[in-house]
């Protein structure tokens, strides 16, 4: 669990987060949406702690964050994996070896080992045929996948994901989407998705986090969007008439 | 201001490129891979540059020397102690400088822009020593590249003043034998260790602090061999200075 209190961060004199404060629960997959400049990534770069709030904690199962040292730091880092909305592959390494790359570099485990270990996530991501490609050779649906097995190679508690179906067909977006919630469920790890995409918000939004103007505006589950009447929510979230659609009928028949 | 801020980060850069060391396995790969692309891969323009800056620097030492008094083994001396003195160590650093220089900011750059450089924070890598580290310890044997600037520059001197007929092979022999102070190769290679640091870690640091997309890399290699040919200029100044004034 992953608890956030109060937190402020500007740049250059311009407050971006103005006091968040919310929980992001073990094994759900916790969302964040909000309108572009409205801090969603510098909020999840909080989470990751490559931005340091200037006020607020951020406690990972107790552990506060800007109370650990160096070490402890880097020690909490190993137990995050990270999806980064360009995949961020190493591109001189295959997938394997980006798959690898976490093991070899923190755990002391035997050699076949690692690879069986490399294997199996692969396999579980749905990529059994890659391991000896390069990044630029494969899709931008596989790059997503070998970034997921990246990210969970080292049983992490904490999986982070920036916006982890953009630049994806919808069919592989729902793939992807499914692919998370399910890991999400099956190592019972906390897992914080940073999206614009609404369909992720319906389908696997067991928490949302609205952000507006670097506030939190609103909070609830998926099933809950559809009910409430904040404006600044369902003028973002129903802005296509589609979307209006999908709402009218799910209270309907509610 | 913004140089003054600049030098201050580059200091602090160097701090944090010493700290957390990659763990020996990873980092003894990366090193062999740096030494692949820095020192190896630019073997070539090296040697070929080397060969025909030192025939030049032979003819154009034997043109000038019109007066029969002066001996014709000057001209063997005259090359051996540009070549030894300058091209190789400095004129070389400044060929290196556009071309590892800008592969370094180019490819930390890239992983900047790409968030890889993230990804390795992230999983608890410090990243300017996984990075930054290993050319620094591949470019430690840029003296090998130097000495080898020499020897093909000597050559490249010996083959045009003997095919073109300027002074004969025993006359430019003895020129490069005569007066030899083995001080100049190790004041060379001295400038050679310094130059190699200046190589790893300026472009280094343009790569690694740049904001923006493909063109801002583009930009950050131009900036990054100014400011190392910069620093390289200075560095040979003041090393002359200390070594040889």
């Amino acid at each position: 669990m992953i608890k956030v209190e109060n937190i402020h961060k500007s740049f250059g004199g311009t407050e971006i987060l103005k006091g968040i404060s919310t929980n992001f629960e073990k094994g759900k997959t916790n969302l964040i949406i909000g309108q572009s400049g409205s801090g969603k990534t510098v909020f999840l770069k909080c989470l990751l702690g490559l931005h340091r709030p200037e006020e607020g904690q951020i406690i990972y199962n107790d552990k506060k964050y800007a109370d650990l040292d160096e070490d402890q730091r880097t020690d909490l880092r190993q137990e995050m994996g990270m999806v980064f909305q360009g995949s961020a592959l190493f591109d001189s390494m295959t997938v394997q070896e980006n798959v690898l790359f976490p093991l070899k570099m923190f755990s002391k485990f035997p050699k076949n080992e690692m690879n069986d270990r490399v294997d199996e996530v692969l396999k579980r991501v749905n990529l059994v045929d890659a391991h000896h490609k390069l990044p630029s050779e494969i899709s931008g649906g596989m790059q997503k996948r070998v970034a997921i097995a990246r990210a969970i190679v080292n049983r992490p508690k904490y999986l982070f994901c920036d916006e982890p179906n953009s630049g994806l067909d919808p069919k592989t977006a729902i793939i992807i989407d499914q692919l998370i919630q399910e890991i999400t469920q099956e190592f019972d790890i906390t897992t914080v998705i940073n999206t614009h995409d609404m369909n992720s918000v319906m389908e696997i939004g067991q928490k949302i986090v609205f952000l507006k103007n670097g506030y939190k505006e609103w909070e609830g589950t998926n099933k809950e969007i559809f009910k409430t009447d904040n404006e600044a929510v369902t003028s973002f979230v129903y802005s296509s008439d589609l979307f209006k659609k999908v709402r009218e009928i799910y209270i309907k028949e509610v | 201001m913004t140089y003054i801020e600049n030098i201050g980060r580059y200091f602090i850069m160097l701090k944090e490129v010493f700290s957390r060391i990659t763990k020996w396995s990873m980092l003894k790969q990366l090193i062999l891979k740096e030494i692949d692309d820095l020192i190896y891969g630019s073997l070539g323009i090296i040697i070929f540059i080397s060969f025909f800056i030192g025939g030049v620097v032979a003819i154009q030492t034997a043109l000038n020397i019109d007066n029969p008094l002066i001996p014709k083994y000057l001209v063997g001396f005259t090359t051996r102690q540009s070549v030894i003195l300058e091209f190789a160590p400095t004129f070389t650093s400044i060929i290196m400088a556009g071309k590892v220089g800008s592969y370094i900011t180019s490819s930390i750059g890239t992983m900047r822009v790409t968030e890889q450089i993230d990804a390795l924070e992230v999983m608890g890598v410090n990243s300017l020593n996984y990075l930054v580290f290993p050319k620094i310890i591949a470019l430690m044997l840029y003296p090998f590249v130097t000495a080898i600037a020499m020897y093909m520059g000597i050559l490249g001197g010996w083959v045009a003043v003997v095919l073109g007929g300027y002074s004969t092979s025993a006359e430019f022999i003895k020129g490069l034998q005569i007066d030899f102070d083995t001080f100049h190769v190790v004041y060379a290679f001295t400038k050679t260790i310094v130059f190699a640091f200046i190589l790893a870690t300026i472009p280094s640091f343009y790569g690694y602090y740049m904001k923006g997309g493909a063109l801002e890399v583009g930009k950050a290699s131009t900036t990054a061999f100014v400011w190392t040919s910069v620093a390289i200029i200075i560095a040979n100044y003041l090393l002359t200075q200390m070594l040889l004034g």
